[in-house]
């Protein structure tokens, strides 16, 4: 229960990132906190007390297994989040080379 | 960087690479599999890179040749896909070859070429997006 | 082994918080990496060997990205004292967080209680899966052969991302 409750701080941390922080960096900071906070509580939901890793021994199989499915999810979901962070960084610098800031403020204020 | 990193690194980006194929081949029987064998497989190069510095016109190669790979890769992977609709049944992403005992290396049917593949396409994507950092900044600095 | 997580979970919360508050931007992004670090370590105590395998190695190589684009720009961020509008949205921010909170707390009390792992897919998933896919690893089994769709998609996004970053970057046309 208590680990349920520290993950989801963990999210709102990057929530509360994401609102009032004005720099560009430290938003896709804020982003891929959230994002890796997300993928612990898949790993969380899935786990079974006692159980083994889900490798299979064909002459010997465990009674107890950790849940398979959200492990295949996170898996996709890491490699997806590496292009995304990268994307996002290569929009700030595209950002910072035209502007010369990473502050949004100043950026909405040159308008173009 | 100096003479020992670039030594040293030339002796262990081979090793890495080598481990990386053995991730991705042995996927349906240890941990691992296309996407973390795709991964390293595109560390060692980016080791590389790091080491040796940034030369524009034989990085330009590069990324030409890994762009080739990437969608190379993914039409494979939507052949095999359609392949199992065309083999037997009905069936999209059906697991059509005959599949043997279960944990030995050849096994498990069509699922290793899927990870030979998708491994493939994972490392020229993570590579690209790197290449592509690297060599555009060099264009800016002309 | 709960209270192990909830060990390296409070070590995560602080590293982000030093993260979203640290004046230098290289070391907010190297206080990133305490997250990324630490959740390797909760996949290996949560037996997820395969997770652990890719968040270690993407982690780096987000780090490295992340670090090159800090490097050649200007590192200081600037403080502003905020304004009233600065003033609203941090005000917004604590109550949105607040009552997110509370919300989150009445949704954990649907769910079952931690380790008892009882999504009802699952047993479907384990029992059948060595006879109908051949594969020991039941990962790789549900990842490519029972979740084939997904797998498919997410390799068409990364196609689509690599076409995002190089029409981004790109200022001159392939001759």
């Amino acid at each position: 229960m208590t680990a349920y409750i520290l993950c989801f701080i963990l999210f709102l941390v990057g929530l509360y990132g994401v609102i009032t922080r004005r720099n560009l960096v430290k938003i896709a900071i804020s982003l891929s906190v959230m994002e890796l906070s997300t993928f612990l509580l898949f790993a969380l939901i899935g786990y079974a007390d006692g159980g083994v890793a889900p490798i299979v021994d064909p002459s010997n199989p465990a009674k107890v297994y950790v849940d398979p499915m959200p492990q295949a999810l996170v898996l996709t979901a890491i490699v997806i989040g590496l292009a995304t962070t990268a994307m996002l960084m290569a929009t700030i610098i595209r950002l910072y080379r035209k502007y010369g800031t990473f502050d949004i403020r100043e950026i909405k204020n040159l308008k173009g | 960087m100096t003479m020992i990193v670039k030594k040293t690194t030339q002796l262990i980006a081979g090793l890495i690479f080598l481990y990386g194929i053995y991730v991705i081949i042995h996927g349906h029987l240890t941990p691992g599999g296309g996407f973390a064998g795709g991964v390293i497989i595109a560390g060692s190069f980016i080791l590389l890179i790091l080491a040796f510095g940034s030369d524009f016109l034989r990085l330009t190669r590069e990324e030409a040749g890994s762009t080739l790979y990437e969608n190379l890769a993914i039409l494979i992977v939507v052949f095999l896909a359609v392949s199992g609709l065309l083999a037997t049944g009905k069936i999209f992403f059906l697991n059509w070859i005959p599949k043997g005992t279960p944990g030995e290396l050849v096994s498990a049917g069509i699922l290793p070429l899927y990870n030979i593949f998708v491994g493939i396409e994972v490392a020229a994507s993570v590579l690209t997006i790197f290449l592509a950092l690297v060599i555009f900044k060099e264009e800016l600095a002309e | 082994m709960e209270t192990a997580i909830c060990i390296i979970a409070g070590l995560m919360i602080i590293g982000a918080l030093y993260a979203i508050h640290a004046k230098d931007l290289l070391s907010a992004v190297i206080a990133c990496g305490i997250v990324g670090y630490g959740l390797v370590i909760c996949f290996l105590l949560l037996k997820a060997p395969d997770l652990a395998i890719v968040q270690i190695v993407v982690e780096t190589i987000t780090l490295i990205i992340m670090v090159a684009v800090v490097l050649d720009s200007s590192r200081e961020e600037h403080f502003v004292k905020p304004d009233g509008k600065g003033y609203m949205s941090m005000a917004a921010a604590v109550v949105m967080t607040a009552v997110l909170l509370y919300f989150f707390i009445l949704a954990v009390g649907m769910l079952d209680p931690f380790g008892s792992g009882s999504l009802r897919m699952a047993s479907q998933y384990i029992n059948g899966a060595v006879e109908l896919t051949g594969s020991v690893n039941l990962v790789t089994g549900v990842v490519f052969d029972f979740r084939g769709y997904d797998t498919l998609g997410e390799a068409t996004i990364l196609v689509t991302a690599v076409l995002g970053v190089i029409t981004i970057l790109r200022l001159k046309g392939r001759k």
